[in-house]
């Protein structure tokens, strides 16, 4: 095998099984099957086994029809157990191919003088003999068998997705919905469910049962992180696939290790990352709004307290220790600091009073408060009430919603405890 | 008899008798978590976990050459619990549901347990073999060390459940309930995690990292048949480990070349099976049958209520092909009604007629008052249209009980409202229901 080629083959098998198990993982994890592949892969096992005692060779076909056939009845009991015997979905899963797998055992020990097969070679087909594995018509050969099968699948499951892009999207995301405009989200189910355990039987046959059990939920959870909409999924979970079937032939060398292990911690790496940085749902955007918005609280309050103490005892300046909360000492000292920046607030004398703009800002605060508290108080909450809601309000409402609460009330000049409401 | 003979001494076998206890134990405490676990929807998390031990073997192998049961469980243990951590982390803290958590650990844990194991082998560190049977399960392969190892932790872990069996069930019910008295929701969910780990980790080197998923899942699933309440579900689904553990210990003995665990799982796959079809109120049999009874007792009503309908003042008798044509029902589906209806007293049967007996007209003039009074309510209350009432009627007059009746009649009868045959106009119709044989 040349250079190029072998490592090309290998590298190409990945990506299409990934690509392949991305386009369905991302409606497993969006319908909260994720295990099914799992699940699957370990359910076909007495499949094999009888395929093999009944055709008393290892020739591929025989057992990937035993295979598809156990995959099939596997996801029957699954729904037989769920749907009519009310059984929770998890246990299902895990109950029909706990069986299944079981059955295959004692079936591979009971004729383990006719069965020439172990777990490790039924478990773990291995993606680094790809290149070597070829498809021969006659006597030509047409190259890496693997290559065929996992392209054809790809091609059918891309082709799945295209055709029923939409009733897959009603019935995944409502089945109600669903049923109501004409689609059998039943039909649908099965239909995923057939294209997922063919899938898993082609794929795990050619790189490995491990790959496939990863690669059909690991890139679709990632790209589920990265956004909302459907097609967005689907596309990053097919490059995901993609992606960690090239690096993590690349690690395999580096580690000296299993290429299948190696593709699956790539998508592990690939999944923290998504973790950390997606933008919407990644830990590190939420840390950064979450930060951004007491900032920005923290920064209200140290202005109306700037605002109500020169309005109550005609004092304009706060020293730095009654200024700051001390309840959120940290976050408090940024947003003086960020306000002295913007010249919002100024300092003379170690005291800090409102700066021009800052009396702008801080009435429009004040105003937002005490619109909100007569408003409250005008809907039913009692005075000594409306105080922490307003509170909690006056840091989202725009000019826009301002306005609509003036004209939603009488016309007042004071709050409920008798305070004037500012003009802004 | 050489096959009794042959059970005679492997029961006094002192291995077998230990390796019978071990197997006891250790389903009693899937079985006891697996209740938990399942109810919990965490069913898959032993099949999650089993795989997570991959890399904490081979990194415990990596850094102590060794392959000593106590030196590997503690890797596995540890990578056991780093997987939960994370799985609840996620669950908790993303929009990842707990399926696709699972998945994930499962996943990319055993990809990089494959990672070091090869590496182990290729880099030739030390002679690998033999971990992978850790993960196998063989529990023939057990030794007595071995075993005291797992029946400590097996008891330990049943006492624990024990002590925080409250903490637990208010975990399963009512959250916010167990917060409330003082316990941290999130605490108590990573204790029954933690001896979720340690039961996976112990059962693991007996079954097997796929079968033992089934020693948690498949007797609480089967339990859960047979109750509604917690304590007996948990006892249940212990007893039932036990008694899986036990058979599959005796039955692959008997056949050595099977090995334990999938003989274990087969047994509790029967024992589930079981359950679905013979529990007493969830289970299939008596669904079914509640289902007949009620077809029976609806198809019987219909049936005198036809009769009242196609009755006329002269002639106390109803030919039967009359009655199908009024029920809409086939003519043997008829005979084998009015056969049943004559054993209960209510019908008799001659030459293809029939007429009511007393006791007969009584139920019926009951089953055509129910009907009409609830459509009388239906229109009074202004809930329907005159012409719409004979449906919903036909569907209630089953279930109203004489209690209702004289409720109904009461309104009624404040009301000035007189009951005088049907208020609609329209032919009365019969609901059609399933099988009644």
């Amino acid at each position: 095998m040349s250079e190029f080629w072998g490592p090309f083959w290998i590298v190409l098998a990945g990506a299409l099984a990934g690509a392949s198990c991305g386009l369905l993982g991302a409606y497993l994890v969006l319908r909260k099957m994720s295990l099914l592949g799992d699940a699957l892969s370990h359910a076909v096992l007495p499949g094999i086994v009888i395929a093999f005692l009944l055709s008393g060779s290892r020739d591929v076909i025989p057992m990937f029809i035993g295979a598809a056939i156990c995959g099939v009845i596997a996801t029957v009991l699954i729904e037989t157990f769920h749907r009519r015997w009310r059984v929770q979905e998890d246990s299902s899963i895990g109950i029909a191919f706990t069986a299944l797998f079981a059955l295959g055992v004692v079936l591979i020990t009971a004729f383990a003088g006719q069965v020439d097969l172990d777990q490790e070679c039924v478990l773990y087909g291995e993606i680094a003999y790809t290149p070597w594995d070829r498809l021969f018509w006659g006597e030509w050969d047409l190259g890496p068998r693997p290559i065929w099968i996992l392209g054809t699948v790809f091609a059918l499951n891309l082709a799945f997705v295209l055709v029923f892009y939409k009733e897959l999207l009603i019935a995944s995301f409502d089945a109600e919905m669903a049923l109501s405009v004409g689609v059998s989200a039943a039909l649908v189910h099965y239909m995923l469910m057939g294209a997922v355990s063919v899938t898993t039987v082609a794929a795990f046959e050619s790189v490995g049962a491990i790959l496939v059990v990863a690669m059909l939920i690991v890139p679709g959870a990632s790209a589920y992180l990265w956004s909302d909409r459907l097609k967005v999924i689907l596309t990053l979970s097919a490059l995901m696939g993609v992606i960690s079937a090239i690096a993590g032939y690349f690690l395999a060398g580096v580690w000296n290790s299993s290429i299948a292990g190696a593709m699956v911690v790539v998508m592990g790496v690939l999944f923290a990352l998504s973790l950390i940085f997606a933008p919407h749902y990644g830990v590190l955007g939420r840390f950064v709004r979450q930060v951004r918005l007491s900032l920005k609280v923290a920064r209200d309050h140290v202005l109306l307290k700037l605002l109500r103490e020169r309005e109550s005892q005609r004092v304009s300046a706060l020293s730095w220790g009654d200024l700051v909360d001390t309840a959120a000492r940290w976050v408090s000292g940024i947003a003086i600091r960020s306000l002295m920046w913007q010249g919002l607030i100024t300092r003379a004398n170690g005291h800090f009073s409102l700066g021009e703009q800052g009396v702008v800002h801080a009435t429009r605060l004040l105003r937002n408060h005490r619109l909100w508290e007569s408003y409250l108080n005008q809907i039913g909450l009692p005075p000594d009430h409306v105080h922490d809601p307003a509170d909690a309000l006056e840091h989202f409402t725009d000019d826009r919603l301002r306005e609509e609460i003036r004209a939603a009330l009488p016309d007042i000049a004071t709050d409920p405890q008798g305070k004037r409401i500012p003009d802004g | 008899m050489p096959i009794i003979s042959g059970v005679y001494e492997v029961i006094w076998d002192a291995t077998f008798q230990l390796v019978l206890l071990g197997s006891l134990l250790i389903g009693a405490t899937s079985g006891t978590l697996g209740a938990f676990a399942v109810l919990r929807r965490r069913s898959l998390l032993g099949d999650a976990l089993a795989h997570a031990a991959l890399p904490g073997v081979a990194l415990a192998f990596l850094w102590t050459q060794s392959k000593a049961l106590p030196i590997l469980l503690l890797g596995a243990t540890v990578s056991g619990v780093v997987g939960v951590l994370i799985i609840e982390a996620i669950v908790n803290y993303t929009r990842i549901k707990a399926d696709a958590a699972l998945g994930i650990v499962l996943s990319v844990f055993f990809g990089g347990g494959i990672v070091l194991l090869t590496h182990i082998q290729r880099s030739e560190v030390g002679n690998q073999s033999g971990l992978d049977k850790f993960l196998f399960g063989q529990a023939a392969s057990i030794v007595r060390a071995d075993l005291y190892v797992m029946c400590i932790v097996s008891v330990l872990v049943m006492i624990a459940v024990f002590l925080f069996y409250k903490e637990f069930k208010g975990l399963i019910f009512d959250a916010e309930f167990l917060s409330a008295l003082g316990f941290s929701p999130r605490v108590v969910n990573l204790l029954l995690m933690g001896l979720i780990v340690l039961t996976v980790m112990v059962g693991l080197q007996a079954v097997g990292v796929i079968l033992i998923a089934a020693m948690l899942i498949t007797p609480a699933a089967a339990a859960r048949f047979w109750t509604d309440r917690l304590h007996v579900m948990v006892l249940v689904s212990g007893i039932l480990g036990a008694l899986c553990g036990a058979l599959g210990v005796g039955l692959s003995a008997l056949a050595p070349r099977i090995p334990t665990g999938p003989v274990m799982v087969l047994v509790a796959t029967a024992a589930f099976l079981v359950s679905v079809l013979i529990a007493p109120r969830r289970g299939v049999l008596a669904r079914r049958m509640r289902l007949r009874a009620n077809a029976l007792r609806e198809n019987g009503q219909h049936f005198l209520r036809a009769y009242l309908a196609l009755q006329t003042q002269d002639k106390q008798e109803v030919v039967l092909a009359d009655l199908a044509g009024e029920l809409q029902l086939p003519l043997y589906r008829v005979r084998r009604l009015a056969k049943r209806l004559g054993r209960d007293g209510w019908v008799n049967t001659h030459n293809g007629a029939c007429s009511l007996t007393k006791l007969g007209h009584k139920e019926a003039d009951f089953v055509v008052k129910s009907h009409q009074l609830w459509e009388y309510y239906l229109v009074y209350r202004s809930i329907l249209e005159e012409d719409h009432v004979d449906r919903p009627a036909d569907e209630v007059e089953h279930i109203l009980t004489p209690e209702i009746i004289e409720q109904l009649e009461t309104i009624l009868a404040e009301e000035d409202i007189d009951i005088v045959g049907d208020i609609h106009k329209a032919h009365s119709g019969y609901r059609r229901t399933g099988r009644d044989e």
